[in-house]
C-alpha cells in the first residue's frame, strides 16, 4: 500500500518506480475527474525567492481548483530574508500559517533545508540549477501519455544539460524505466560528471554526442531545454551557445527521425524552436504545459492525505 | 636488521599507511603546532602496498573521532597505532562513516549550506575511492573537491 501522506517532494531520488508509477496514474484519474473540493480548508504557501510566473500559477490553479486557499510571495524584496532573516526561521514562522508549503529559491538544497525544518509538507518549485521533482512528473506524465508507456524508450535530451535542472531530473526518472539516453549538447553545456555517475550507478545506458543528426533516428522523445541566460555569469559565453540547435518543421523534415517521435520543452522557448515546429505532429510540449495542473493537484492532494 | 625510518615513541598515537601526497593534509588537521610534545614526521617512506607513504607520529595525544573521521576522508588506507609504555596496544584502521556532518565544506558555491546558518551534511556513496553527495544539493565530491573545515 502506497502513500504519500506527509511525504516532503524534494528529490526525484526520494521516490521509487512504484510511487512514481501510482502518481502518474492518480494524474490520470485527477485529469477525467476534474474540480473538487477535497482540499477545502487547506492552505497552501507559496515561497518564490525566485521569480517562476509558470511554476508559481499552477501551483495555485492546482490549489484552487481543489477548494484549497493559497498566500505567498514572488519576490524577494517583500520577505523579511532582506532583513538578515535565515530561511529556516522565515518557514518555521510560514509553517504555523499553511498546511504546506511550495518553495523556489535560487539556492541549490534550499528545499531540503526548508523540509528538515518544518513539520509540514515541502514540495520543491525549482532550487538554483539543482531538482525540479515536479516539472518531471509533468514529464513523466505526459510521455506515458502520448507514448502509451515509460519502459525501453530512447530519448534525446538536447541544449543546456549543464544548467538544465529539468533534464537532471528526468533523466533520474528515467532511469527506473531501463531508458537509452542520448546527451545532445556543445562540450561548453554537458551533463555534469555528478549526473553521469549517479546513471552509471544505476546501468544507466547513456551516450554523450554535439550533433542531433548523429542521433535522432533512434528516438522516440526528444527532451529540448532552453538555453537559460540567468545561469550564465559571462554574457559573451551565453551569446556562444545561443541558438546553437535551433528546431522548425524545415530542420525536422531534413532529418531522419520515428513517424511518432514527440518533441517535449518544459517552455519557456527562446531561440531553440521555431513556432513552425508547433503543427506537427512531434509537438506535445503545450499539451505537456497543461499536464501540469492534474499532475500538481495530484501532488497537493496525496501529500495532504486527502487521497489515500 | 630491521631500519629505523622514524624513531619510537613511548605515549601517543601513530598513524601509519597515509599515502605520501596526502601527509601534510592529515598534519593539517590534527592542528600539530599546537601540541608540546614530540612529534615525528616521516614522509616519502617506502611502502609496498602505496608505494611511498607517510607516517606520523604524536607524543601524548590520542585521537578523538572526529579526528578519526577526518583522517578516513583524506587517507582512506591509514591506520592508527595507540602506543602505551613504547608497545602498540590498540591497532585500527580508519573507517569513513555512512554519514559525514559539520567539518566538510561543500564545494558548490550555490549550495545553501555555504549561504545560511546550517551544519554540512553528506551521504557516502562510495568508500574507494571516495565519493560523497551533498544532502541539500545532492551534488557529488571526490578526493580531490573535499575540503574540511
Amino acid at each position: 500500500m502506497i502513500s504519500l501522506k506527509n511525504k516532503d517532494i524534494i528529490s526525484i531520488l526520494d521516490f521509487t518506480k512504484e510511487e512514481i508509477l501510482y502518481i502518474l496514474d492518480i494524474s490520470k484519474r485527477m485529469e477525467k475527474e476534474g474540480s473538487s473540493e477535497i482540499l477545502k480548508g487547506k492552505v497552501l504557501a507559496n515561497l518564490f525567492f525566485e521569480p517562476s510566473t509558470r511554476t508559481r500559477l499552477s501551483f495555485e490553479t492546482a490549489m484552487k481548483r481543489l477548494g484549497g486557499e493559497v498566500v505567498g510571495f514572488d519576490e524577494l524584496g517583500t520577505t523579511s530574508s532582506v532583513k538578515g532573516e535565515s530561511l529556516r526561521d522565515s518557514v518555521k514562522i510560514i509553517e504555523g500559517y499553511c498546511d504546506i508549503i511550495v518553495l523556489r529559491h535560487f539556492l541549490e538544497g534550499a528545499s531540503r533545508l526548508t523540509a528538515d525544518s518544518v513539520s509540514i509538507p515541502v514540495i520543491n518549485g525549482g532550487d538554483g540549477a539543482s531538482q525540479h521533482p515536479t516539472q518531471t512528473f509533468v514529464d513523466l506524465y505526459t510521455i506515458k501519455k502520448v507514448k502509451g508507456e515509460l519502459e525501453n524508450l530512447s530519448i534525446g535530451f538536447l541544449g543546456d544539460l549543464k544548467y538544465g535542472r529539468t533534464a537532471h531530473s528526468l533523466a533520474y526518472a528515467m532511469a527506473n524505466f531501463n531508458a537509452e539516453m542520448y546527451f545532445i549538447s556543445p562540450p561548453s553545456l554537458k551533463t555534469p560528471k555528478d549526473y553521469l555517475e549517479e546513471l552509471g550507478s544505476r546501468n544507466v545506458s547513456y551516450h554523450e554526442v554535439e550533433s542531433l543528426s548523429e542521433v535522432s533516428s533512434k528516438l522516440d522523445i526528444l527532451y529540448c531545454t532552453r538555453i537559460q541566460k540567468e545561469r550564465f555569469s559571462d554574457p559573451v559565453e551565453y551569446e556562444k551557445v545561443r541558438g546553437i540547435y535551433k528546431l522548425s518543421k524545415a530542420v525536422m523534415d531534413e532529418l531522419n527521425v520515428k513517424e511518432d517521435l514527440k518533441i517535449l520543452h518544459p517552455l519557456p522557448r527562446v531561440d531553440e524552436m521555431d513556432e513552425s515546429l508547433d503543427a506537427t505532429s512531434f509537438a506535445v510540449y503545450f499539451q505537456q504545459a497543461h499536464s501540469g495542473i492534474p499532475v500538481r493537484e495530484t501532488l497537493l492532494a496525496l501529500v495532504l492525505g486527502a487521497i489515500q | 636488521m630491521k631500519k629505523v625510518e622514524v624513531s619510537a615513541i613511548e605515549e601517543g598515537t601513530v598513524i601509519d599507511q597515509i599515502a605520501s601526497r596526502n601527509t601534510f593534509k592529515v598534519v593539517n588537521i590534527l592542528n600539530i603546532q599546537d601540541i608540546d610534545q614530540v612529534v615525528l614526521i616521516g614522509y616519502n617512506l617506502s611502502s609496498k602496498k602505496l608505494g611511498t607513504k607517510g607516517i606520523i607520529k604524536i607524543g601524548g595525544k590520542l585521537l578523538t573521532q572526529e579526528e578519526v573521521n577526518k583522517i578516513s576522508l583524506i587517507a582512506p588506507d591509514a591506520t592508527v597505532n595507540i602506543i602505551k609504555g613504547s608497545e602498540v596496544v590498540e591497532k585500527f584502521k580508519v573507517a569513513i562513516p555512512e554519514s559525514i556532518e559539520e567539518f566538510l565544506k561543500c564545494f558548490n558555491p550555490n549550495c545553501v549550506s555555504n549561504h545560511q546558518k546550517v551544519k554540512s551534511r553528506f551521504h557516502v556513496i562510495n568508500k574507494n575511492p571516495i565519493r560523497i553527495r551533498c544532502h541539500y544539493c545532492e551534488r557529488h565530491m571526490g578526493e580531490d573537491d573535499i575540503e574540511l573545515v
